[in-house]
């Protein structure tokens, strides 16, 4: 057993190498830009862009507003969907899935199609419509992970009591879900906005193809012109990732512990 | 229950009421049929029409011309090296914390960085890549001035299909890590007791015993990071620019400038792609329903 426990410590020290060598190139070279010393030049060079800070505002806003949209859309559908259409929960499931299985310069390739200027619904017309369309693609691209953190969030309350003691007290569906059932899954909706936020604020494919002055298109455009710049901004955007996750480890350090009630 | 009993009372003046529950998820239908389903089939219709829009299988015809076929090809090869390489490495890695006898304090830090990792991708993840092992990267350099070898001499290069394959591992172990340790904590220490107690050697536990548990979850898995890599267009784009010619590079190049000069034979490369992630999304989907028996 002990030479088994050594040969683990040895395979998992060379998994991580593989890790961290990348992470130290990248700290490493965003320190170049000054010849003979390490500096932060590069960083303030990068700060200081106001492409930088539009675009990455931009991005921050969008993320806000996908993390709000998509609130908006799955907790509702994932509440009716225990409470009342049960029967219907595979099929919904099989559809929040399917962001996974169609590539996202697909279903964005079918948006510049379906809705050009002389569609039904001409959103990529104006420059509004193509961020409403932007917004609702990122909905789409996290589907999966908010869908399954607040089904599973669900998972713990009762909401079938819940919802009884509510209607019993007088109150509507409004009431309800925002009073009610939102409160109760917010550390699930949390860590699913968390890592919303994560894949929407360096997202390149989707705003790239649409046109919008976002994060990822951004980072593309440094990388192909700038030469210790990009190293920054990769190491500013692994910061945000691994915040992300921290935030996510943290609320889920308070979710309740409670086991599954009847549902 | 009496639980139960409140429930199947409730109900009496619902029924009466016509059925207004669906009404409930037809936001949700609703964002679904025009963000995700619409725009999708819209492709796949485009896929088998000319430009009059009367039915052809022209352009599918067309996709089997060599340099769209190698297109594919390099896609293929790039997301199949990726995932069995990333599938093994991120196996062995999970193996260590679960089943390896590392003390349990490890495996919380690894299950965390994987988590970030496996997000850490596209345009930064390219940048990481080339600051290591661009030519002017620390790796390279490192190699060339402690050893002596210069990387590049041996024909290595960040922008071809080994240098896209092993940027692709650094989100494709941390998937693999992420899926399979669920899996490898199905595996009872019963199993191996009984097995060593009837005189099994480690061998013959891992071949009849562990490995027929354990590979419809590590095919499936290995299916899924197949999807997972042939869809990435960000990491590519930004490493290799449009030198390589992958699937999603040529239909990213083709949605901004139709370099292909025929709009619908975009879809039918569009359409191709959705095949094949579905295919393998399926064949995950199976193996998983499968893998789901042993782990309850």
């Amino acid at each position: 057993m002990r030479t088994n426990r050594a040969v683990s410590w040895v395979l998992l020290a060379l998994g991580c190498l593989y890790f961290v060598l990348p992470l130290i190139g990248m700290v490493e070279f965003s320190l170049r830009a000054r010849r003979g010393v390490y500096s932060l030049d590069a960083y303030w060079v990068v700060l200081a862009d106001p492409k930088f800070q539009s675009t990455f505002t931009y991005s921050v806003v969008v993320g806000l507003l996908t993390i709000v949209v998509g609130i908006l859309i799955v907790v509702p559908t994932a509440y009716w969907v225990r409470l009342r259409l049960p029967g219907l929960r595979p099929y919904v499931e099989f559809v929040t899935l399917l962001p996974l299985v169609i590539p996202a310069i697909v279903v964005v390739f079918g948006y510049i199609r379906l809705y050009n200027t002389s569609s039904f619904l001409p959103l990529t017309g104006s420059a509004t419509g193509t961020n409403i369309l932007l917004v609702f693609g990122y909905v789409m691209l996290a589907l999966p992970y908010m869908y399954r953190a607040v089904d599973t969030g669900l998972r713990t309350i009762d909401v079938r009591t819940l919802t009884e003691a509510a209607q019993i007290l007088g109150a509507g569906w409004g009431t309800i879900i925002a009073r009610i059932i939102l409160p109760n899954v917010l550390l699930a909706v949390l860590s699913g906005a968390f890592l919303t936020f994560a894949i929407v604020i360096g997202e390149f494919t989707m705003a790239a193809l649409l046109n919008r002055p976002a994060f990822g298109p951004y980072l593309q455009f440094i990388g192909a012109n700038r030469a210790y710049e990009p190293a920054a901004l990769a190491v500013i955007a692994f910061v945000i990732t691994w915040a992300c996750m921290a935030m996510i480890q943290i609320v889920s350090r308070f979710a309740p512990r409670t086991s599954s009630r009847s549902n | 229950m009496a639980h139960q009993d409140v429930l199947t009372a409730h109900p009496i003046r619902a029924r009466r009421r016509l059925p207004l529950d669906w009404l409930g998820i037809v936001p949700f239908a609703a964002f679904a049929f025009l963000f995700l389903i619409l725009p999708t089939l819209n492709l796949v219709a485009g896929a088998f029409q000319d430009r009059e829009g009367a039915f052809t299988l022209q352009n599918i015809v067309n996709l089997f011309t060599p340099s769209i076929m190698a297109a594919y090809w390099i896609s293929i090869k790039v997301s199949l090296a990726s995932a069995l390489i990333g599938g093994f490495m991120g196996f062995v890695m999970a193996a260590t914390v679960t089943i390896g006898g590392l003390p349990s304090w490890v495996r919380s830090p690894l299950m965390t960085f994987a988590g970030v990792a496996s997000n850490f991708a596209g345009v930064p993840l390219a940048f990481a890549f080339l600051a290591t092992l661009g030519r002017t990267g620390l790796l390279t350099a490192f190699l060339m001035n402690v050893f002596g070898f210069n990387l590049y001499s041996t024909g290595f290069n960040l922008l071809s299909f080994w240098g896209l394959t092993i940027t692709y591992l650094f989100f494709q172990i941390p998937l693999m890590i992420l899926i399979i340790t669920p899996a490898l904590d199905g595996l009872k220490k019963e199993w191996g007791e009984a097995a060593a107690s009837l005189g099994a050697s480690r061998l013959q536990y891992w071949r009849m015993v562990a490995l027929p548990i354990l590979w419809p979850a590590l095919l499936g898995t290995i299916v899924l990071l197949f999807a997972n890599a042939f869809g990435a267009v960000a990491t590519a784009y930004a490493l290799t620019g449009s030198s390589l010619n992958i699937v999603p590079i040529v239909l990213f190049t083709q949605i901004r400038g139709d370099v292909l000069q025929d709009p619908n034979l975009g879809y039918a490369l569009a359409f191709g792609m959705i095949v094949i992630t579905g295919v393998s999304n399926g064949i995950y989907i199976w193996l998983r329903a499968r893998a789901e028996r042993w782990l309850r």
